[in-house]
C-alpha cells in the first residue's frame, strides 16, 4: 500500500545519478521505501493469540482472527507501547489521538474481508533517521495494522490457508522518496533494523517474515520533474532489495531512452525474481484495489498522553550509534571493534557487563571480537548467538582477570574459553581441574629450561655473544613442555641467567 | 434511475463480488438512488467546528493486556471452514494476492 504523496519535482542532488551512455544524460533514481516489521508482543494485536513463528498450522487462531460473526477486536497496549518506542527512537511526532480504518479487500488469507489498518489518523508521523554516510532520509509517517494469514500454493491443485499469522501485529513505515541510489536503500534497511532491534520492538528477521520491504523507484532526467513511479514487492533479502533496484533503474532508464512511448514505465506492480534478477508486471494502475477504507467500528479511538510517549522514551536502550561512540570516545576502542561489538544489543550488553565486572574495556573488547565470536560462528560449538552462551558475563570477566593478572597466559586463555563454550563451567574451575594456571615457581621452570638447553649449543652461543633475542628458539619447547603453563618472562629471565652465568 | 446510479452499483457489486442481473441492478440502483439523496442532505449541514465521530458510542482507549490466552483447538477452527484437510483451511486456487 502506498500513501506517500508524490511531488512533481523536488531539489537536483549534485552529481548523482548514472550517466547515460547513449545519450549523456544523467538520470537520478528517486527512491522510497515502505517497510513492514513484526512487533515483538506476546499476543496478536486485536486478540490474545500467542503467535510462535514455526507454530502447526492454524492452532493460534481465535474467533477473533478467524472472523466468527460476533467476535470483537480490543486492541493490545503492548503493540502501541512498542509502536510510541519506535516512533521516539525515529524522532516521529506521536498523534495525540488516533484511530483504526478497514481496509477492504477479498483474498483466501484475510478472512474478514478487510484489514484493519490506520488511514487518515497514523499514530505517528515525520521523524526519519541519519544513514552512516551523514544522508538524511525522511520518514512520512508509520502506522499499525494487522498481518494477513498465510495462503500456500504450491501444493497440488487448491490453495491451503494458514490463519496463525492472521492478526500479528505490524508496524509500516514509509518514507520520503530521499534516497537516490540502492546503497542508499540498503544502508536506510539496515539503520532501521539496528534501531528496532535495539528498541526492543521487532527481530527484524526477513527470514521469519518479521520485516518486509516494498520498495518505489523512479527515475528522471536531472534537473526535471519526478516522472511515473514503479512498486517492486517479493523482495526476501536486503541484497535483494539492492539488486531489485539497480535492476529496475536500468529497466527504466533503457524504456525512456528507446524513445517508444509505447515502453515507457507505467505505475505498476512489479514483482521480483531474484533467481534470474529480472521484475516482472503484477498489476498495473488499472486494476490497482480500490480499498473504500473507512473508520473501523468495532474499535475505539485511542489518545496517546505525552505522559505515555515520555514512559516509552524511558523504556529506550542507548542506541547503537550512541554506544560506538562511546566506546570509542570512553574506551579507546577503534571504530571498527565498536561497531563490531554493537552488531547486536545483545552483544553490547553482554559486553558492558562484562567491562564493568572486568574493569577493563580493551582486554574485555578483545576477548569478545576475538574469542566468544570465533566460537560462536565455530559450526561445532553449540551456542550460535549470545543469548545461547552457556556461561554468564561474570564468568568472562573472570577470564579476563585471570589472564591480565597474568594467572593464565594468553594462549592458556583461549583453550580456558573454548573449554567454558563446551562445558559452561567457569573459567577457574577449568583453570584448576586442567593444572592450567600459569607456573611461577622457579625450581620448576629451571628444571624445565636445563631441558631445553640440551644440545643447543648454537642458541648458546649466540646468547653469549650477545644476541640475547636466539632465546626466542627455546621458548616453544619449555611451553611445550609446561604445556603452556610456564610464566613466560621468567622463562626468558632463567634461560638467560643459566646461559650468561653457567655457560 | 440515472446513469451515474447504475455505474455505482455495477462497481460497488464488482467489489463485494456479487452477479447481479438487470432487474436487480434496476431495483438497487432505484434505492442506492434514494440513499445517496439523504447523504446529500446530510453534507449540507454546517458541522465545521464538530468533532468527527468514528463510532456511536463515547467509549476510548479501550485496551488490553499482552497476556496469552488459549487459542481455539485446531479442530474446532477449522470446522467451521468450507474444506479443510485437517491442518489447513482448503479453498481454490487463488494466486496473487496483496500487501
Ligand atoms: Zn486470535
Amino acid at each position: 500500500m502506498s500513501q506517500t504523496a508524490i511531488p512533481t519535482s523536488g531539489p537536483t542532488p549534485q552529481g548523482v545519478g548514472v550517466v547515460s551512455k547513449k545519450t549523456g544524460v544523467r538520470w537520478v533514481p528517486v527512491i522510497g521505501l515502505e517497510v513492514h516489521c513484526q512487533l515483538k508482543t506476546e499476543t496478536k494485536l486485536f486478540c490474545s493469540c500467542r503467535y510462535e513463528f514455526g507454530a502447526s498450522p492454524n492452532t493460534r487462531v481465535c474467533p477473533v482472527c478467524t472472523a466468527q460473526p460476533g467476535a470483537l477486536p480490543v486492541l493490545n497496549r503492548e503493540a502501541l507501547a512498542l509502536a510510541v518506542r519506535v516512533a521516539v527512537a525515529l524522532g516521529a511526532n506521536v498523534a495525540p489521538r488516533t484511530k483504526f480504518d478497514r481496509k477492504n479487500y477479498f483474498y483466501c488469507d484475510l478472512p474478514k474481508g478487510y484489514q484493519i489498518s490506520q488511514f487518515d489518523q497514523p499514530f505517528c508521523t515525520g521523524g526519519g533517521l541519519t544513514l552512516p554516510s551523514g544522508k538524511r532520509v525522511r520518514l512520512t509517517r508509520i502506522h499499525l495494522e494487522e498481518d494477513a494469514g498465510k495462503a500456500i500454493h504450491d501444493r497440488g491443485d487448491t490453495t491451503l490457508v494458514d490463519l496463525n499469522r492472521a492478526g500479528v501485529p505490524l508496524i509500516e513505515s514509509v518514507t520520503e522518496a530521499d534516497m537516490q541510489t540502492s546503497d542508499e536503500a540498503y544502508e536506510y534497511l539496515t539503520s532501521l533494523k539496528e534501531i528496532l532491534q535495539y528498541a526492543g520492538a521487532s527481530d527484524c528477521d526477513m527470514e521469519k517474515g518479521s520485516l518486509r520491504c516494498d520498495v518505489n523507484v523512479s527515475v528522471r532526467p536531472e534537473g526535471e520533474p519526478w516522472r511515473t513511479k514503479v512498486e517492486l514487492k517479493n523482495l526476501n533479502s536486503f541484497k535483494n532489495v539492492k539488486d531489485a533496484i539497480e535492476h529496475e533503474i536500468e529497466r527504466q532508464i533503457e524504456a525512456y531512452e528507446s524513445g517508444d512511448k509505447s515502453k515507457f514505465p507505467v505505475q505498476e506492480t512489479r514483482l521480483y525474481d531474484a533467481t534470474t534478477q529480472t521484475t516482472r508486471t503484477m498489476r498495473s494502475k488499472e486494476d490497482a484495489h480500490d480499498y473504500r477504507y473507512f473508520p473501523e467500528p468495532d474499535l475505539v479511538p485511542f489518545h496517546v498522553e505525552p505522559a505515555f510517549v515520555e514512559l516509552q522514551r524511558t523504556m529506550l536502550p542507548e542506541l547503537a550509534d550512541a554506544r560506538r561512540a562511546r566506546y570509542q570516545r570512553d574506551f579507546g576502542l577503534s571504530a571498527y571493534d565498536a561497531g563490531v561489538l554493537t552488531g547486536s544489543r545483545a552483544l553490547a550488553d553482554f559486553f558492558e557487563m562484562v567491562v564493568k565486572l572486568s574493569g577493563n574495556a580493551k582486554e574485555t573488547a578483545n576477548w569478545i571480537t576475538n574469542g566468544v565470536l570465533a566460537n560462536l560462528s565455530d559450526p561445532t560449538i553449540a551456542a550460535k548467538t549470545v543469548d545461547e552462551l552457556p556461561f554468564r558475563p561474570h564468568d568472562l570477566a573472570e577470564l579476563v582477570q585471570l589472564v591480565t593478572d597474568r594467572t593464565i597466559h594468553n594462549n592458556v586463555g583461549r583453550t580456558v574459553l573454548r573449554a567454558m563454550f563446551e562445558t559452561g563451567k567457569s573459567a577457574r574451575q577449568i583453570v584448576k581441574e586442567q593444572g592450567l594456571e600459569q607456573v611461577s615457581d622457579e625450581g620448576q621452570l629451571e628444571k624445565w629450561c636445563r631441558e631445553a638447553l640440551v644440545g643447543k649449543d648454537k642458541v648458546i652461543a649466540d646468547v653469549k655473544a650477545g644476541k640475547t633475542k636466539a632465546v626466542a628458539a627455546l621458548m616453544g619447547p619449555v611451553m611445550k613442555a609446561s604445556k603452556g603453563s610456564a610464566n613466560p618472562q621468567l622463562v626468558q629471565e632463567i634461560l638467560l641467567r643459566i646461559i650468561q652465568t653457567e655457560m | 434511475m440515472t446513469q451515474t446510479e447504475v455505474d455505482i452499483v455495477k462497481k460497488t457489486a464488482t467489489l463485494a463480488r456479487l452477479e447481479l442481473g438487470e432487474a436487480e441492478i434496476a431495483k438497487f440502483g432505484e434505492q442506492f438512488g434514494r440513499i445517496l439523496e439523504a447523504f446529500q442532505k446530510l453534507s449540507k449541514l454546517d458541522v465545521s467546528g464538530v468533532e468527527p465521530m468514528t463510532g456511536a458510542t463515547a467509549l476510548s482507549d479501550v485496551l488490553r493486556d499482552d497476556r496469552a490466552k488459549p487459542s481455539l483447538e485446531r479442530e474446532r477452527a477449522l470446522s467451521n471452514g468450507p474444506k479443510h484437510d485437517g491442518e489447513y483451511f482448503i479453498v481454490p486456487k487463488t494466486i496473487g494476492g496483496d500487501a
